[in-house]
């Protein structure tokens, strides 16, 4: 199991370093002399050099890349040309909203998803599976910020349960926290919803399938203990790793999420910065979100050979 | 030899047991399948002729028309510049399937060969390409397709691009393990033991037989790319205003969602249909071409 782990490390940092090539070179795709931006209004040629000699800009390419790189290692991720903030304070501001907005999508994902994948794989080829996989399949195919603004339309400016965008912190008011993230929350978590019913319902019928389920029922265990305790605690094993590959899709999701529910978080920050051409933050985010995107693949795996007796031994 | 390939076709479908006719007997026995297969097509048929069906000028704005609720004349409404709703999702399909079909095609024209190469070389060459996958998969992919839009610039063409970048990966997953499955075959140690050169045993050999999944993978891509293109759009890095596409036309409907819902409701709608309809092709080609499904 160590050996495994230990692999499983190392890869993660080639991983990482190519991740940081590919942020860096996205700024070689730019159009034009990001000096020349920086300097806006006063283009004198002495002003421009300044900009070039201070961002490494007169540098070849590679020593630019090792420049950057050695920021970073140190929790430099540059400076925001827009916000004038480090980059590093602007994501330690956002992130904390994201993380809370992605974690209750979770809750929600995993509330939905594996209780209706249970139903789904139980009642195979019957009327709740059909509808099951009808659901899961509306959900897959519904543009989260369209379903975001269908539901402020129905719950926001129809019946005007809660409020339509915004956000308040969690440690300032729970109550009005929770008010403002359960609708973001749940547009972020259906497509996932979906994904995890899929997984779950495919892990089930190979579960139900197995001899100690027969075993199970054969000793007159009761249906229910039978596909919750045997059954479903075997085939939760896979849809925990199935289930950490669609963090990536969280992450994505809340872009658009936060967009439309005007929620000040890491996607809000990126879409911002794109706009405000700030090339540092947009570097920054994708950095950051990247690493965590490995780094929570990573205790995935981590998670998978802990809770799956058979890989310790590997 | 370019005679022998133009006749190949001609003699598959004259076999009355060829493996793609089968397949499509199959793909006819599930319902939700053609279902989804007439709405693709439909779709298609509106973004070729979106002139012809399209009742007004999609662009062209009115100021006597603002806002008009769905009515005979307008079927879905006018929006706040008074253009036709009907007209800006018809010509919105043009975007969307052009999205869809390009950047799967740009999708499929880097990971395909990419994945046949890998593959079929294996060794060091298959680590050093695997490796930049991983990478690319590492980062969100609308994450890095907002990136990449931002800094190539904002329009349809480089959301194009980078949609069909950031897809390419997972087209090289899927021709990687199809190439790897293949080789394993006794007609490709034939081939080989005939004397044909590498190339010529990957190219005629061993890419013809990873077309299904290949295509199952493009069809469930269109699907990804129509939504991912919407969400470029919708956040302002595709389709630039005034020409349409859902998703500008989602973005513009949410400021006027409580006078005019219909704005946000049919371009969404018409977003939701359209990758319904590829998903269930999908899977219908999917269960339709595995040889172990019955």
């Amino acid at each position: 199991m160590n050996g495994h782990l230990g692999r499983r490390l190392l890869q993660v940092i080639p991983t990482l370093l190519l991740v940081s090539i590919l942020v860096f070179c996205l700024q070689q795709l730019m159009p034009g002399d990001p000096a020349l931006l920086l300097a806006g209004e006063d283009r004198s040629p002495t002003v421009i050099a300044a900009i070039r000699a201070e961002l490494w800009l007169d540098r070849p390419i590679p020593l630019q890349y090792v420049h950057w790189m050695w920021g970073v290692i140190h929790g430099d991720l540059g400076f925001s040309w827009r916000i004038r903030q480090p980059v590093l304070e602007l994501v330690q501001t956002k992130l904390p909203v994201t993380l809370q907005l992605g974690l209750m999508a979770f809750i929600i994902a995993v509330g939905i998803g594996v209780p209706a994948g249970v139903i789904s794989a139980v009642n195979r080829n019957g009327k709740w599976d059909y509808i099951a996989n009808l659901i899961g399949l509306a959900g897959l195919s519904t543009p989260n910020f369209w379903l975001g603004i269908m539901l402020i339309l129905l719950v926001s400016v129809n019946l005007g349960w809660l409020p339509p965008s915004g956000y308040v912190p969690l440690t300032e008011d729970w109550r009005q926290s929770l008010s403002t993230t359960i609708m973001p929350a749940f547009v972020l978590g259906n497509a996932i919803a979906a994904i995890l019913m899929r997984h779950t319902r495919s892990a089930m019928l190979t579960a139900l399938d197995q001899d100690y389920v027969r075993t199970a029922r054969a000793k007159g265990l009761g249906e229910t203990r039978v596909v919750i305790r045997h059954a479903l605690r075997n085939a939760l094993v896979p849809v925990i790793t199935l289930g950490a590959l669609e963090l990536g899709t969280l992450l994505s999701g809340a872009v658009l999420t936060e967009q439309v529910f005007s929620i000040p978080g890491f996607g809000k920050l990126i879409v911002d910065a794109v706009f405000n051409r700030d090339y540092p933050v947009v570097q920054g985010v994708v950095l950051v979100t990247a690493t965590l995107y490995v780094l929570l693949n990573l205790a995935a795996d981590i998670l998978y050979v802990v809770v799956n007796p058979r890989m310790r031994g590997a | 030899m370019s005679a022998t390939i133009a006749q190949r076709p001609a003699e598959l479908a004259m076999r009355p047991q060829s493996p793609a006719r089968i397949a499509f007997r199959r793909f006819c026995r599930r319902p939700a399948a053609v279902i989804g297969l007439v709405i693709v097509i439909l779709f298609i048929i509106t973004a070729v002729f979106a002139p012809w069906i399209a009742p007004y000028d999609p662009i062209k704005t009115s100021w006597t028309a603002i806002r008009k609720a769905p009515s005979a004349l307008y079927w879905m409404g006018t929006d706040e510049n008074g253009r036709d709703v009907f007209s800006r999702i018809v010509w919105g399909a043009r975007a969307s399937m052009l999205a869809g079909v390009v950047s799967v095609a740009i999708a499929a024209g880097i990971g395909v060969p990419a994945g046949l190469i890998a593959g079929f070389i294996g060794g060091r060459t298959d680590m050093v390409l695997s490796r930049i996958v991983d990478t690319m998969l590492a980062v969100p992919n609308l994450i890095l397709a907002i990136a990449l839009a931002a800094f190539l610039g904002p329009s349809l063409q480089n959301a194009m691009i980078a949609i069909g970048v950031t897809a390419a990966p997972v087209f090289m997953r899927v021709s990687r393990g199809a190439t790897m499955d293949i080789i394993t075959n006794d007609y490709v140690e034939a081939a080989r033991a005939l004397g044909n050169p590498a190339w010529r045993v990957a190219l005629r050999h061993v890419l013809p037989n990873s077309f299904p999944p290949v295509l199952v993978q493009s069809t469930l891509a269109i699907a990804a790319a129509i939504i991912a293109e919407a969400a470029l759009s919708f956040l302002g890095l595709g389709q630039q205003p005034p020409q349409p596409s859902w998703g500008s036309m989602l973005n513009s409907a949410q400021r006027f969602l409580s006078q005019a819902p219909w704005l946000a409701i049919f371009p969404g709608a018409a977003i939701f249909l359209c990758v319904v309809s590829f998903n269930l092709v999908g899977d219908g080609l999917r269960d339709a071409l595995d040889p172990r499904g019955r």
